[in-house]
């Protein structure tokens, strides 16, 4: 971009996060001290600290899980379904009356742009609630019987991405259903959870129906392992994903899996290019490219492939990197430096295996972990950058000539969580959507999340389905 | 169908582009060969960017581009020459106690008023521009409309906004269109000459494309939104979709090519959101009055309201600023 209008910068004020020095878990009702080591939270932008966490030991685990036991027998599981309604409206509109509050503290500890966890972040998980809260007092209609009931205690462990989104994505249908939760959010994004426990005692919730325990994969491991627990709902890794599932097994606990993806974005060539380029470029660039089905991989017909990826470099060299608080970022910081080094590593295997690396000339801060959009071209089916999940902004570019080509690469894939579909005819997107192997498909757009829709995997992105009358699933004894 | 367009274009066009003008069918196959705009994507597009936060020295810089930007318009039965020469006032010193205030790029009037607006603004560089081809509608013939042009240059506009028939444009016909643009191009001579598309009644974006690339090929120096007659006027998904064409355009060709938007921009948080459009969509090179305009006229005065709170650190109302 050129000197001639510089945007100046137009940070959101940190204050609005109401940051404090040091936060507690939450069980039963209370914020209490965990007898796990403490952790420190940093702000992925500057790499300062930005607070003290108490985390939990495994025998928290056991408190928070015999908690969440008592509440379900003695009120929650009971409860009839209109009144478990009027507690979750009351998270929903708690959420959005604090919704600038959430949106600062997202940012500062996640490194998102402040624009996303503003506009979509927070919102949607307020959306979560509010729809969830309107299945409380109608499940006898939602296809599972005249009168499903709940599981009981669900064990729920989600990742750094979204961490107030994937909370809001676990705790709305646990709660509408009719079961009590023990929540262990990421180690390195733990401070929204937290602000969401203090929304749930300010709504009044019974002491035990929710319980967040802050720690690292031990905890989530001794909440797996917990004999009490019914279900458990894991978002992460594939890795960590087959472990729980090995460790489940035989133990008639209900297990959902939302895992890894390398989704694959085909455009055809007559797709309405320019839209077709935003899209791409939300699809991959859209949370630093942490997400589960971030439209990783690019297909491009091959016969507009080069006057297409012109298109896309330039605007992607508009992107603006940087303070994830400045309102005008439009790329924010990397999570961790553990993510930043494999983002690294990944890219340079793209390089040695031949691929064309193109990368942003913008700036980007001094400090923080920050990595430039880059974009692969010249990518085959076999390198690593075009089978393994990245998780960072970084798109690697492949071509196709045939409808039939396109859908054989975009399925030759052990994931299967997303893909997208780029063309005006309608004909096609229905015929492509058939074909794909991946539980979402989206068409002309993408990254579009609601709460009425169900998203999930198909093989290694993992089973069940969250939001929509098919998320109620996942806790309800069917 | 109209006649095949009779003489050659007035800048040679490169092959590509040639073949495309070729005749009435080379013209409608290359159009409708454009890709497709979607409009769900576009408007979500425009309505992100839109929340784009310009402050401080950004902000100035902004309203004093926008200010200059500005087409000060009147288009009423009402006009007289008082209200024109007052315009014309206003356009030479917008803001009276503060000589320091850019001009606006130029006054906007019927054809009638162009001698009256020339007066009013000799030697002071800000341009006059007349619309002409039997605006608003267009609904004449070409001996009308090709007359009302001539006088409008004769009678010294440097700027001339045509309409374009829409009626043959919705019914396919767009060689008459074309022909049309390009015989008013050549009585223009030397004004320049905006190509008003009236996209409010072209109703999809697919169409704003065609018509934006229709009106380059016929020899537009710029495209222009709308009369400010229509409801909607300018917004800012079709502004997108416009300087996506004159993006296109300079890419294809190596030419520069002018955007105005025009009718219902009335705020300076709406012109600074145009302006990230432009910035953003067609590139940095188009933030020029040569480029970008502005058809308004109450505009202004926000800007100057809003120009006086930046550098005064309060707001003052509108009894500050002259209201023509």
């Amino acid at each position: 971009m050129s000197q001639l209008w510089e945007y100046a910068p137009a940070p959101e004020s940190r204050d609005i996060a109401n940051l404090k020095p040091s936060y507690k878990m939450f069980v039963d009702g209370k914020f209490v001290e965990g007898s796990g080591e403490p952790l420190k939270t940093i702000n992925p932008g500057t790499e300062e600290v930005l607070a003290e966490v108490s985390t939990a030991s495994p025998s928290d685990v056991d408190t928070a899980v015999k908690a969440a036991r008592r509440a379900y027998d003695r009120v929650w599981g009971r409860m009839a379904g209109t009144e478990r309604a009027k507690y979750i409206y009351r998270i929903a509109r708690l959420i959005q009356e604090r919704s600038r509050e959430l949106a600062v503290l997202e940012s500062l500890d996640n490194g998102k742009p402040i624009k996303e966890s503003r506009d979509v972040d927070v919102p949607t998980a307020a959306a979560h609630f509010f729809y969830h809260a309107g299945w409380a007092d109608k499940l006898p209609y939602a296809g599972y019987g005249p009168d499903p009931r709940p599981l009981g205690v669900a064990g729920q462990v989600i990742p750094w991405n979204f961490p107030l989104l994937m909370a809001a994505w676990k705790i709305a249908p646990a709660l509408a259903t009719g079961n009590t939760v023990v929540l262990k959010p990421a180690e390195t994004t733990p401070l929204t959870a937290l602000v969401l426990a203090e929304i749930i005692q300010q709504a009044d919730l019974p002491p035990g129906v929710v319980n967040i325990l802050p720690g690292a994969g031990d905890i989530g491991a001794a909440l797996v392992e917990h004999a009490d627990v019914d279900k458990i709902a894991f978002t992460g890794s594939t890795e960590v994903g087959k472990l729980i599932q090995r460790q489940l097994a035989g133990t008639g606990k209900k297990l959902t899996l939302e895992l890894g993806g390398k989704a694959a974005n085909i455009v055809f060539d007559d797709a309405p290019i320019d839209q077709a380029v935003e899209g791409i470029v939300n699809g991959i660039f859209f949370n630093q490219g942490h997400v589960c089905c971030a439209g990783s991989r690019l297909l491009l017909q091959e016969s507009i492939a080069e006057e297409f990826l012109e298109k896309l470099r330039v605007r992607v060299s508009t992107l603006r990197v940087g303070d994830p608080l400045d309102k005008n970022t439009d790329v924010g910081a990397i999570n961790s430096r553990e993510q930043l080094t494999r983002i690294q590593e990944l890219t340079a295997a793209g390089e040695a295996e031949g691929a064309e690396r193109w990368t942003s000339s913008c700036p980007l801060p001094d400090k923080g972990f920050y990595f430039a959009p880059t974009v692969f071209s010249g990518v085959s089916q076999a390198m690593r950058i075009a089978r393994e999940e990245i998780f960072g902004p970084v798109l690697s570019v492949l071509t196709f000539r045939t409808p039939d080509e396109a859908v054989a690469k975009a399925n030759n894939t052990p994931y299967g969580l997303s893909a997208g579909i780029w063309t005006d005819k309608g004909s096609r997107i229905l015929w492509a959507a058939q074909k794909m192997r991946a539980g979402v498909v989206w068409a002309n757009t993408f990254n579009r999340f609601d709460p009425t829709a169900p998203f999930g995997g198909y093989q290694e992105s993992g089973f069940g389905r969250e939001g929509g009358r098919a998320g109620l699933e996942a806790y309800l004894d069917v | 169908m109209a006649a095949a367009p009779s003489t050659s274009p007035l800048a040679p066009l490169p092959p590509a582009l040639a073949d495309a003008v070729r005749d009435d069918a080379s013209l409608r196959r290359f159009l409708h060969g454009l890709p497709g705009v979607d409009q769900v994507g576009v408007e979500q597009r425009a309505a992100g960017l839109a929340t784009r936060s310009i402050k401080k020295a950004a902000k100035m810089w902004a309203i004093d581009t926008a200010i200059s930007m500005v087409d000060l318009t009147t288009l009423e039965g009402a006009d007289t020459a008082g209200k024109v020469r007052s315009l014309a006032a206003k356009a030479r010193r917008p803001d009276p106690d503060r000589p320091d205030v850019p001009r606006v790029a130029a006054v906007c009037v019927y054809p009638d008023m162009v001698a009256t607006a020339k007066a009013g603004l000799e030697g002071t560089g800000v341009h006059v521009a007349s619309v002409a081809t039997a605006f608003p509608s267009g609904r004449s013939i070409m001996p009308v409309k090709l007359a009302d042009t001539r006088h409008a240059v004769e009678q010294g506009a440097d700027e001339i906004d045509m309409v374009i028939d829409r009626g043959a444009f919705l019914s396919g016909d767009y060689g008459a269109v074309f022909d049309e643009i390009k015989q008013v191009k050549e009585a223009c001579g030397d004004a320049h000459l905006k190509v008003i598309l009236e996209t409010g009644e072209l109703a999809t974006y697919d169409n704003v494309r065609r018509a934006s690339w229709l009106a380059l090929l016929a020899g537009g120096d710029f495209i222009k939104t709308s009369t400010g007659k229509v409801s909607p006027a300018a917004t800012l998904p079709v502004t997108h979709v416009m300087l996506q064409a004159v993006r296109d355009w300079r890419d294809l060709t190596g030419e520069l090519r002018g955007v105005k938007p025009a009718g219902g921009i009335r705020s300076t948080k709406d012109a600074i959101k145009y302006l990230v459009a432009v910035h953003e969509v067609a590139g940095p090179e188009w933030l020029t009055a040569d480029l970008f305009r502005f058809g308004a006229s109450t505009l202004l005065n926000d800007l100057l309201m809003q120009r006086r709170t930046q550098l005064d650190g309060h707001y003052s109302g509108p009894d500050y600023v002259t209201v023509d």
